[in-house]
């Protein structure tokens, strides 16, 4: 197997940087993991919060069955092994964002188990990358500390809201392929509809653990599966974007690096990325690591089910993005970077596949990835609300192709939609606009008569460099306000001038 | 007329169908009884104006000839159990103040047929001891004493305030629950009948969690038949407690007073254990006798794991109240500490504050025994004799239909004898915990008096589920114990 190996130079000689990803991705839920409550984002402090989430006296946590399963349909989707048995576990600790004072999560029994799946980097390599787990466990609330002097305010409204935290293995050799491993992640949550995959909204967070190792060592521990051929490695905490997890990759493995070179040793420890900085700091080391104590939730019965219904869920899956990307390179003949760009997400490959039904998939490619991707960037919108539709930028490609409007004025109609100008049927905008191509050769060759006649200086040079014929199509072009047939125009400058 | 105070719950309940009493009747001479009764320290909280509002809703009913099971029934309930804007303790000072804003599944369910709610009784705190004596609010003191005698002995715990209540006529009836023997152990200090229903069949929501794989909630009360009544309105299966089992539950009352011939009991011999009084191991010789004469055939078995019973409720029980009790913390509801500097001298204060010494020393224990190193010494040995425990009673229920045991290994004793030896403390829960560890329905059954005139009970345990059967067998021990003596009431 060829591996991107990105090793890092340091003074006293190469360096391998390995890296893990556990990703806190929230289940898209109606309600919390555990409780009635509502799990939506943005509602006042403390208005989703239930006698359950606020660890009143004697209350019970029921297993929300919605979240079980986007857990298993995220198994699915991650190529991932069901375990149907699992254990809910309490995971100990104190702070005032925690009500119960211990998180309910899974601990030595997870629902998902080992998975595997591949990940596109830039500049067209694949590389797999290992999943060591999925399980669900419950968000924790929000202290506020900015609000008053002396006090500290919490918010427990996220306190309950299911999480599934996704835990890979150390397959990962660079910021790239962790970036793109989080990318990917992202891109498989959204197919399955598990996680809205929002990152502002904290939707989805990685704690990133990374190490470095002698060049070399890290084919030893693949081959032995011994750790001590890694590093020591530190864990990020809560890394909210896919750049920061890139800056923080980055940022570690060359502060490790320079650690170790001076002859100091790497803490197992816990750190905090700044993104004002672009640095990561010792949150807590290893001496004042909690002792979680986890141990089985005695309020919960074991979590199972049977087969029958793991297999009814793997029927009712998407199309996942890889079988996808095949079917585009199959069905419409894209290129295999193509058939990624638009496969990697969804709305993007449903819009394309509206436009490109029945019409072909490169002029339609070419649209969705060029113009329509092109104008979207610049105006900062998602294709979510894209102001042309996939319906729209159909017709104009019908328009294009049966000979209505040349590609040029499609841009134009393109545009006028894009910029809010015109709305509707592109159709009935070319027709109410009267941007319909002329073919009528009469009318043609009038114009061209009348530009021969204009400018006979230009004639007398056509005669001796041909090239030159270019600008009196151009000419014609813009006295037909663009509507003229190429085609056309060209066939009857040749014959008028003689050429 | 007679005293309403006098009738048993079941035979209050029929002369209020028969409006031979009213329930504002039955609940003012009971409030009455409880307000000559302060030294006994049972009540934390009379909700006097509650209770006859309640009693005044059910007159209409009973009126109307509607009404529940326990239409216009005065009960005290346990200060475990949570009441809607009632205060409620946990005979903790951590919960100061704290007044739910909801109602426990088990008080839903009594006042949903008709009970009338007395107050809140005292217990031992957090549900943790077994004599009354951890309550923030004082001991509770039994209404027997020994013949010559004027010293104050436990009603045993936790739920002494139910045990003491329902001896001293405070109420028809009470709530109780039992993580270790806590409704079995008072029960048979204080001549009352107290059932520990299997596990899930009660509903746990509502209830202040102490150790939740243990703790099941029943009643205490005069004889069986109450018991059987009462567990009827508070046994279902509740959507809202994960653990709560769904199935039918039977009418229990209509199981007392069948035949109990051919039926199996064991007498298993690790129940005899060192330095239990002579006159316990002759009561228990009574109840086989009694069992012989109801037609049951008498089983010697074996339960060798029961030695360790003991050493592994206690390390589960401590554990998962480590956990359990996390959140009380100050941050939510009740005690918070007036100094601090920070959040952790907020928690360590708070908690130094709010918590007595034995729920301390469980904290303690409890933390130890999940501590990373420990685990698997402690916590998760225990849990494996747990089940080899289980898998015992589960092979002895193939050869038997109930078990005959002593309730508790000595009568009530004096308050303040065992409060500086937790090891004593602990050994009250001998022959109770196992029924817990197992999941088992247990009853204690009020069955004689020792030497010095104190009540001692006999233990009937039985297959999970099968409640009707043990009713079977506990009224049968009663009708032969024919116990009918009350204490004297020297608190009025």
């Amino acid at each position: 197997m060829t591996k991107s190996r990105k090793l890092l130079q340091g003074s006293t000689g190469d360096w391998e940087v390995v890296v893990g990803l556990e990703v806190h991705a929230q289940v898209s839920s109606k309600s919390k993991l555990f409780s009635g409550s509502s799990a939506e984002y943005g509602a006042g402090p403390n208005e989703n919060v239930s006698l359950v989430d606020a660890a009143m006296p004697g209350m019970l946590p029921v297993i929300n069955k919605y979240c079980v399963e986007q857990a298993i349909r995220t198994g699915l989707g991650l190529n991932a092994k069901i375990n149907t048995w699992s254990r809910f576990d309490r995971k100990n600790y104190f702070y005032p964002d925690l009500p119960q004072g211990y998180q309910i999560s899974q601990y030595k029994d997870p629902i998902v188990g080992e998975g595997e799946i591949e990940v596109e980097l830039d500049g067209g390599e694949t590389i797999n990358v290992g999943i060591e787990r999925l399980h669900l466990e419950q968000d924790a609330g929000k202290s506020i500390h900015d609000l008053a002097p002396n006090e500290s305010y919490v918010d427990l409204n996220r306190s309950g809201v299911a999480l599934m935290e996704i835990v890979s293995k150390p397959d990962m050799r660079s910021a790239e392929e962790g970036a793109a491993y989080f990318t990917k992640l992202r891109t498989i949550v959204r197919y399955l509809g598990t996680c809205d995959g929002n990152m502002e909204e904290g939707s989805m967070r990685a704690d990133v653990n990374v190490s470095v190792c002698p060049a070399g060592n890290y084919d030893k521990f693949r081959e032995t599966g011994d750790f001590k051929y890694l590093g020591t490695r530190t864990e990020t905490k809560n890394v909210n974007s896919i750049r920061f997890t890139k800056q923080v990759i980055d940022y570690e493995a060359r502060r490790q690096i320079e650690v170790l070179e001076s002859g100091g040793s790497i803490d197992q420890e816990t750190r905090l990325f700044d993104p004002k900085t672009g640095e990561t700091r010792t949150m807590r080391s290893k001496e004042d690591a909690h002792d979680y104590r986890y141990f089985p939730d005695p309020d919960l019965l074991p979590l199972e089910f049977d087969e029958a219904w793991v297999e009814e869920i793997r029927a009712s899956l998407p199309e996942l993005p890889d079988a996808k990307k095949h079917r585009f390179m199959d069905d419409y003949g894209l290129s295999a970077y193509d058939a990624a760009v638009l496969a990697m997400d969804k709305d993007k490959a449903d819009y394309f596949e509206s436009v490109a039904k029945g019409r072909g998939g490169k002029l339609a490619a070419n649209w969705v990835t060029g113009d329509l991707f092109g104008a979207l960037n610049k105006a900062d919108r998602e294709i979510g609300d894209s102001p042309v539709s996939a319906a729209q930028l159909g017709s104009l490609i019908d328009l294009i192709k049966d000979g209505t409007i040349s590609g040029k004025i499609a841009k134009d109609v393109f545009a006028l939609i894009f910029e809010g100008e015109e709305t509707g049927d592109p159709a009935d905008i070319v027709e109410s606009r009267g941007l319909k191509q002329v073919t009528d050769t009469g009318a043609i060759e009038k114009i061209v008569d009348e530009i021969i006649a204009a400018n006979p200086k230009q004639v007398e040079q056509v005669k001796e460099k041909p090239k030159t014929m270019g600008w009196f199509v151009g000419q014609v072009m813009k006295a037909s306000g663009g509507k003229a047939n190429p085609q056309a125009v060209n066939e009857i400058l040749k014959k008028k001038l003689g050429l | 007329m007679t005293n309403p105070t006098e009738l048993s719950l079941t035979e209050l309940r029929d002369a209020l169908k028969k409006k031979e009493v009213t329930s504002l009747e039955a609940t003012d001479a009971y409030l009455a009884r409880i307000e000559k009764a302060g030294d006994l320290n049972a009540f934390i909280t009379v909700t006097a104006d509650k209770a006859r509002e309640m009693a005044k809703a059910s007159d209409e009913k009973l009126g109307r000839g509607e009404g529940g099971a326990l239409e216009g029934v005065p009960l005290g309930i346990k200060d475990l159990f949570c009441t809607e804007e009632t205060l409620t303790t946990a005979g903790s000072h951590i919960l100061d103040g704290f007044e739910p804003k909801y109602e426990s599944t088990v008080t839903s369910n009594l006042w949903r047929d008709g009970a009338v709610m007395l107050g809140k009784l005292n217990m031992d705190e957090f549900a943790m001891g077994s004599s009354n004596e951890t309550s923030f609010y004082g001991p509770v003191v039994n209404p027997w004493r020994a013949e010559g005698s004027d010293a104050k002995l436990t009603p045993g715990g936790s739920s002494g305030g139910s045990s003491a209540s329902v001896a001293a006529r405070l109420c028809a009836g009470a709530t109780a629950t039992d993580t270790g023997g806590s409704i079995r152990q008072p029960a048979s200090l204080t001549a009352t009948v107290g059932v520990k229903p299997t596990y899930g069949r009660v509903s746990r929501w509502g209830v202040v969690a102490f150790a939740s794989s243990l703790d099941q909630a029943g009643p205490l009360a005069r004889d069986v038949r109450d018991a059987a009544v009462m567990l009827k309105s508070m046994a279902g299966h509740d959507p809202k407690d994960s653990t709560s089992v769904d199935r039918p539950v039977p009418d229990y009352e209509a199981a007392l007073g069948g035949s109990l011939k051919g039926l199996k009991v064991g007498v298993p011999k690790e129940y005899r254990i060192d330095g239990m009084p002579a006159e316990i191991e002759q009561l228990w010789q009574s109840g086989v006798d009694w069992m012989k004469d109801a037609g049951c055939e008498i089983v010697d078995i074996s339960l060798p794991l029961t030695k360790y019973a003991l050493p592994v409720y206690y390390i589960v029980a401590p554990a998962e109240a480590s956990s359990n009790l996390a959140r009380y913390d100050g941050v939510k509801y009740g005690h918070r500490a007036k100094d601090y500097d920070d959040i952790l001298s907020m928690y360590e204060n708070t908690r130094a504050e709010g918590f007595g010494d034995e729920v301390k020393r469980r904290i303690l224990v409890g933390t130890y025994v999940l501590s990373a190193g420990y685990y698997d010494a402690y916590y998760l040995r225990a849990q494996k004799v747990r089940k080899r425990i289980f898998d015992e009673f589960v092979e002895a229920f193939s050869k038997v239909d109930l078990i005959l045991t002593p309730s508790a290994p000595s009568a009530a004793f004096e308050l303040g004898a065992k409060m500086n030896d937790p090891v004593q403390m602990y050994l009250n829960d001998v022959f109770t915990v196992t029924a817990n560890l197992a999941g088992l329905p247990g009853a204690s059954v009020p069955a004689g008096l020792d030497k010095d005139g104190l009540p001692l009970g006999l233990q009937l345990l039985a297959k999970p589920f099968d409640e009707e059967t043990m009713f079977k067998g506990m009224h049968a021990l009663e009708q032969a114990a024919g116990f009918d003596v009350t204490p004297e009431e020297w608190w009025a």
